[in-house]
């Protein structure tokens, strides 16, 4: 069965790769999701297949890549930057601006976005991995939690231990330390997630934190994430309905040509 | 000074500034080397910036017992050792010039090597670097006779120097410049005039001769012509299309810090200003398609010059103005040839690195508006605190009070150790994207 699909955006993350392919309205109709593979443009090739069978038009859509990857990504009509996109993607799902944090795998983003949708401001983590995605993963693999538990596992105490290190190397040995010490597993994951999300809370502050607070990228699914940067902002943080695609969503949203005022409302999307 | 090393300098400037001249003969005769799709061609005074700058180094390099030798600060009082004439050579010139070669690296790494942390300025690391190893793309460079440092641009030098004055066993003068949060009082002046007047006789005592007052009012006044002219180039920015770009200005900005007092360095940017003059007749500009024109804050990135002329470029974005090029021609109307002591102390009290923050914050506003600016990237250089301090405040203000978007963009000037080019191509592509380009 064909999927009525008018254009894609395909989202080249450093953890995972995503295509999204969007109606002529521009509702989310399809979309593949799978772990970013060593060779780029060979996992691409794979993705637009997928796509094509999907939509069942072998001829080439409009594609717009983004992401770290987007680079290699030859058949796109444009090469977008995840700001943008993620900004389109989540007006689009929500019809208002206000403040997003998208956490990835390599670089966490806080977008300042306008009411009529457009980006404003944004700040970007350093150059350091301490802020991103990262940083948990390696810490859940010290700790040795697959990764879609370290939110609940974090939540399940009160205890929290003070994560002094914002490098993620050195962390790492504070980590090691911990545990020779008998702490328990739970206790330094949510001190983890306390340390990555007062990175976030600065660069938020720097942007400036203008209602509603809206949450994106892979990192969303993390309760503990979203629980947390409420508790360090004192704000309700909102969530899209598929926070890790948002970035793939603005990018075929962008392919579909559609400028930064459309208000089609999101509802009726499958 | 002996009649040999005098020979050997004679002959050896000579024939190099012969072979020098014909270099500059031939590039001024044959199309440029590289094409930029997106960007002018270089200005046609290049060759010459080439040549002033290789015919200075060469004379460095026979200067020793032929010229006594100065090594001095960006921001010191040079206008004594010229009139005393000194061979007068920049560290932080050279430290720049080797980070265009690609040569930091491999030259600070001497430093570090010998101790020196990576966390202090790569300008400073470089040097250090070249001074323990002797290693420099300029060939060699003249050991010093004498040292001068002024504390206007930083504190580091003041460390730095000490280390040259240890290491090669020669005078140091330092002119200490109290910071100025507003205005530059009179006893701050007077105590910068005293230091100045106290530091001729150790001067003169290493050059053997004494100062002619004529000859520094002569330099002084060659300096603010130099200066003037200077300013006036960056002016002509405000033109749309803007004739430079800051990159010209970066790449061009080198006789008028290591050559101000210079006859020839006056003649060059009034030939320069003749050039940018006539782009903006022809309808020249910097970069082809000119959509957007942004201001620059700090230091270059020395060793991607090219690179992020050609990234911004591509996406038709000028950087018409900086607050760094604009620190050698903004205190022009400062200087008095008349009274270069008095002049000379304010002047070296009053560089942008000597200011309060809010003077930044007021020059970047005023360029915005003189130069019909559409937002502002802020190098954020690990290496210059004093130029970074306070930069996330003035990005916050330029967006909040004056809707002008601004980039913090970390890198460093001189250390490519410290410049993630993925990460500083990202955060440009997003930020033109916000802009709307």
């Amino acid at each position: 069965m064909t999927v009525d699909i008018c254009a894609l955006g395909i989202d080249v993350g450093s953890t995972t790769v995503k295509i999204v392919g969007v109606d002529a309205a521009g509702n989310l109709a399809w979309h593949f999701l799978d772990q970013a593979g060593p060779r780029v443009e060979d996992q691409v090739d794979e993705f637009l297949a997928r796509a094509r069978q999907a939509a069942g038009k072998p001829d080439n859509l409009p594609l717009v890549a983004t992401g770290y990857g987007r680079g290699l990504v030859h058949q796109a009509t444009r090469k977008v930057t995840e700001i943008t996109c993620h900004a389109r993607g989540i007006y689009r799902e929500f019809q208002h601006g206000g403040t997003l944090v998208d956490i990835g795998g390599q670089d966490s983003k806080v977008i300042g976005i306008g009411p009529k949708g457009d980006v404003v401001d944004f700040a970007m983590n350093d150059k350091c991995a301490a802020g991103t995605g990262r940083f948990l993963e390696n810490s859940a693999r010290h700790l040795r939690v697959p990764l879609e538990r370290i939110g609940s596992v974090a939540l399940s105490t009160t205890e929290e231990v003070v994560i002094s290190s914002t490098c993620t190397v050195f962390a790492e040995s504070e980590i090691i330390s911990l545990i020779a010490h008998g702490v328990a597993v739970e206790p330094i994951l949510r001190g983890l997630h306390r340390s990555l999300i007062k990175r976030i809370v600065a660069m938020v502050r720097t942007v400036g934190l203008v209602s509603p607070l809206m949450l994106s990228g892979g990192v969303a699914q993390n309760p503990a994430i979203c629980r947390m940067l409420e508790e360090e902002t004192e704000s309700k943080v909102i969530l899209p309905r598929e926070p890790q695609l948002m970035g793939a969503h603005g990018a075929a949203l962008m392919a579909l040509g559609m400028g930064w005022s459309v208000l089609t409302p999101a509802s009726g999307e499958t | 000074m002996s009649a040999a090393d005098s020979l050997r300098f004679y002959a050896g400037v000579n024939l190099g500034c012969a072979a020098l001249r014909l270099n500059r003969w031939r590039a001024e005769r044959t199309a440029p080397r590289r094409q930029s799709e997106y960007l002018a061609p270089p200005l046609k005074i290049s060759p010459r910036t080439k040549e002033l700058i290789a015919r200075h180094y060469l004379e460095g390099r026979y200067a020793n017992g032929h010229r006594k030798v100065a090594w001095v600060a960006s921001g010191a009082p040079v206008e004594l050792l010229k009139a005393l004439d000194f061979y007068v050579l920049y560290p932080e010139n050279h430290a720049a010039l080797c980070g265009t070669a690609r040569a930091v690296e491999e030259i600070a790494t001497e430093a570090e090597h010998a101790g020196y942390s990576r966390d202090i300025c790569s300008y400073a690391r470089t040097d250090l670097g070249a001074m323990l190893s002797g290693k420099t793309p300029v060939g060699r460079l003249p050991k010093p006779d004498l040292l001068l440092a002024c504390t206007n641009i930083c504190q580091t030098v003041l460390f730095w120097y000490r280390v040259l004055a240890h290491h090669f066993d020669v005078p140091l003068i330092v002119i200490d410049t109290p910071f100025i949060y507003t205005e530059a009082t009179d006893h701050a002046a007077e105590y910068v005039k005293r230091q100045m007047e106290e530091s001729i006789p150790i001067a003169e005592k290493v050059a053997g001769k004494k100062l002619d007052e004529r000859r520094l009012k002569e330099t002084t006044r060659l300096s603010k012509m130099a200066s003037q002219l200077w300013l006036e180039i960056m002016e002509r920015g405000r033109h749309r299309p803007a004739p430079i770009s800051v990159f010209d200005q970066f790449i061009q900005m080198a006789p008028i810090v290591e050559m101000r007092g210079d006859a020839f360095t006056v003649d060059f940017y009034a030939a320069m200003l003749k050039e940018v003059e006539g782009r903006i007749a022809r309808g020249i500009g910097a970069v082809k398609n000119e959509k957007k024109r942004l201001l620059w804050d700090n230091l270059p990135i020395w060793y991607r010059l090219r690179y992020l002329g050609e990234f911004l470029g591509a996406r038709g974005v000028a950087i018409v103005a900086s607050t760094y090029t604009n620190a050698w021609g903004e205190l022009a109307p400062m200087i008095d040839p008349e009274h270069p002591m008095e002049s000379g102390a304010r002047t070296y009290l009053h560089p942008i690195l000597n200011r309060g923050t809010g003077y930044k914050l007021a020059t970047m506003k005023r360029m915005v508006v003189d130069y019909g600016l559409d937002g502002a990237i802020l190098h954020n250089d690990r290496s210059c605190k004093p130029y970074s301090v306070g930069q996330i405040d003035q990005r916050d203000r330029l967006l909040r009070e004056h809707h002008v978007p601004a980039l913090l963009l970390e890198a460093d000037h001189n250390d490519p150790r410290a410049f993630s080019e993925e990460q500083a191509a990202n955060r440009l592509e997003a930020f033109v994207e916000m802009l709307g380009v």
